[in-house]
């Protein structure tokens, strides 16, 4: 039977899978939301297209699947490229399809014409401008194959309008073979010897895990690999719930803003082992500085982030459940003695009363053990990264790499999608909500029991906090000089509004938020000079904490 | 330190745009880049140029690598290869010294390919080194216009 290009896609992502697209109209995509009628697949319309981007993010990155947003040319397209540079920097693996002007337009400054090939190139894994409706089974299985395998990414393809008008016989392609793509599955004997030789001599040695870990699937292989060494285990923001956080071996996130524990622990070890991490600067200070007395050993699908920023003495190139899977074999050969560590109390002192590590802990305390949490960028995050613990992948989802304000509430659009049987909490400060914003409508008219809870302090604090440490608390650009009434802005959304107003009401307003089991959100004042402590300044090692 | 890469892409259009874009994004320095079809029409061959340490070029090749459409990258650096460039260039040459010129071109196994009044165009191929000592013999006669190519690579076969 004889379709046309855009009846040819919908046909190609239900062959993938697919079961739900985050999407907005325009005239380039006119006939693949047409096609999209006659589909079974779920179709989400957004507020913005940058919202699809980003809540695609959080279906993804909730569900382990690859998400699937699609938006028009030209303004649709551009408007989607902070979330595709988003998921390109947490790896998330993301299908984006763009709507293009008719290829005989193509090059001409067409109404609503951009080169998005041109611009998504330094941000995606690959992306296809499509020229032949015949090509276009192929490439849709190669770029969900790309998506997903090896480092995930995000992929884009651009299909001209009349492509998607173009009719041909469709063929489903199954077999994906790229001769120039194949990722390295399995690490290499020699380097897995020498990481269990040093492993197994090392008397204090610390395991890190990044977003790989959670990417491979390996929880319970780090689990094993700790029990086997003694290791003690620090995490990256991206890490975060891979391992459980109640573990008395977990010394929290490691960094800029990490827990004094884990730094302490990472300056002080004799063996590192990096896990699907990649060395950010946020993560290492000082990379001259870093882990000082530690061999390290890198393990990382990704063979670009092994040595670009911290030189490494045993570099493995695999998937970490086949890396982990080799090494806890010969451990378990070699090395039978279990070594006995002392945990260093990683308890972190709070004051009691309306801040957010305080409030924070009132909320877990509260919400239902199957709660994903998002976030948006900023003081709030690492508050959150540092005093909300996290028991399981797939649990905290948040812009790692690229710090995109605004992600927060598309992301939980997407996971609570996703998972519609968890309880999904965005935190967020009055910054942040404010790019967020436009999903609310989206959440609200798909009745969603998203839970947003709003700390706010009337200014941008975390660059305020960049002010008070670097330019001499001279605060410039920062403050919101008017308070937005937040409640009403609840009822204009026909949500749930509460607002905490002293600290004696922290557990019976969250108490209210989980029972009702309605969209809400959830206001709490926090002071302005509350500063997100301690801190790793500019250009020092991680032990030097103010 | 210059390094050489040969680097086999994908005969795709936007092929050369992802990796021009991927040196000028990433800081790397490109000293010449060539770009040609090979014997399968399916894939081109790049052989690119590189100015950069040991760990750069580490990180160049990686990060060629990751692009879906690069093929193969290998570094030809410490290879035996034979290494040329095409030179084309205009000199001023009045009658008088045609002939020096041509006497000069000969022992550098150059060819004088076009004559006109007043100059003539001097075609040469060879290694970096060797065109660069072309130009310098040219330079006193007066220099009217230089077209050259980057440098192609091929590794000498087994012998």
């Amino acid at each position: 039977m004889e379709l046309n290009g855009a009846q040819i896609l919908v046909k190609a992502l239900e062959e993938q899978g697919v079961d739900t697209i985050f999407g907005y109209p325009g005239g380039a995509v006119l006939e693949i939301f047409d096609a999209l009628r006659e589909s079974s697949i779920r179709q989400i319309l957004v507020r913005h297209e940058q919202g699809g981007a980003h809540a695609a993010s959080g279906y993804a990155r909730a569900l382990g699947k690859v998400g699937v947003c699609v938006a028009t040319s030209g303004p649709g397209a551009t408007n989607l490229v902070t979330g595709i540079a988003t998921a390109y920097m947490d790896s998330v693996p993301l299908v984006f399809i763009t709507g293009q002007v008719a290829k005989a337009m193509v090059g001409t400054d067409a109404f609503q014409e951009v080169d998005i090939t041109g611009i998504t190139s330094p941000i995606t894994k690959n992306n296809y401008l499509v020229q032949n409706v015949q090509d276009l089974p192929k490439i849709i299985a190669e770029a969900f194959y790309i998506a997903k395998s090896g480092r995930p990414g995000p992929v884009l393809i651009d299909i001209p309008r009349d492509v998607s008008m173009a009719k041909c016989q469709y063929n489903p392609y199954r077999n994906v073979d790229i001769r120039s793509y194949k990722p390295t599955l399995k690490g290499h004997p020699t380097m897995i010897k020498k990481a269990v030789k040093i492993l197994g001599e090392a008397s204090s040695p610390v395991i890190c895990i990044g977003g790989g870990v959670i990417n491979s699937g390996c929880s319970a292989e780090v689990q094993e690999v700790v029990e086997l060494t003694g290791a003690k285990v620090v995490s990256t923001l991206m890490g975060l719930g891979a391992y459980p956080g109640n573990s008395q071996t977990f010394q929290g996130m490691l960094g800029t803003y990490g827990n004094k524990a884990a730094n302490l622990a990472v300056q002080s070890c004799d063996c590192f082992l990096a896990l699907g991490m990649r060395f950010d600067d946020r993560v290492v200070g000082n990379p001259e500085k870093f882990a000082p007395e530690a061999q390290i050993i890198h393990i990382d699908i990704d063979p670009a982030e092994i040595g670009k920023n911290i030189p490494v003495d045993v570099p493995i190139v695999g998937d970490l459940k086949n890396v982990l899977q080799d090494i806890i074999k010969l451990l378990k050969k070699d090395h039978k003695v279990r070594k006995t560590i002392n945990f260093p109390n990683r308890n972190i002192q709070i004051n009691e009363g309306l801040n957010a590590p305080w409030v924070l802990r009132n909320l877990q305390r509260v919400a239902p053990s199957n709660t994903i949490v998002t976030t948006d960028v900023g003081q709030h995050q690492m508050w959150t990264a540092q005093h909300y613990i996290f028991n399981q992948p797939r649990t905290f989802i948040s812009s790692g790499g690229l710090g995109t304000m605004g992600y927060g509430i598309p992301a939980a659009l997407g996971a609570q999608l996703a998972m519609p049987e968890s309880t999904v909490v965005a935190i967020t400060g009055d910054g942040s909500f404010q790019m967020g914003m436009p999903e609310l409508g989206t959440i609200a008219e798909l009745e969603l029991p998203i839970k947003i809870v709003i700390f706010n302090n009337n200014t941008l604090g975390m660059v305020r906090q960049l002010q008070h440490y670097y330019c001499g608390q001279r605060y410039s650009f920062v403050d919101f000089k008017k308070t937005l009434d937040f409640m009403m802005l609840a009822k204009a959304y026909g949500a749930e509004g509460l607002r905490i107003e002293k600290e004696a009401d922290v557990t019976d307003v969250f108490k209210e938020t989980f029972a009702n089991r309605k969209f809400t959100i959830v206001e709490c004042p926090i002071n302005s000079r509350d500063l997100v402590n301690p801190i790793v300044l500019a250009g020092n090692g991680l032990e030097e904490m103010v | 330190m210059k390094h050489t890469l040969a680097v086999l892409v994908e005969n795709h259009p936007g092929v050369l745009s992802r990796v021009s874009g991927l040196f000028s994004r990433r800081g790397y320095n490109i000293s010449s880049l060539v770009v040609s079809e090979t014997e399968d029409s399916s894939v081109s061959r790049m052989t690119i140029v590189v100015d950069g340490d040991e760990k750069i070029i580490e990180q160049v090749t990686k990060q060629l690598n990751k692009l879906i459409d690069v093929i193969k990258v290998s570094d030809v650096t410490h290879d035996e290869t034979v290494d040329r460039q095409l030179l084309l260039v205009k000199v001023n040459a009045d009658n008088s010294a045609k002939g020096e010129i041509a006497q000069l071109m000969d022992i550098f196994r150059a060819r004088i390919i076009d004559i006109g009044k007043k100059s003539l165009i001097v075609e040469a191929t060879g290694s970096e080194e060797k065109i660069d000592a072309i130009i310098k013999s040219l330079q006193p006669f007066g220099i009217l216009e230089i077209v050259k190519t980057g440098t192609i690579s091929m590794v000498r076969g087994a012998k």
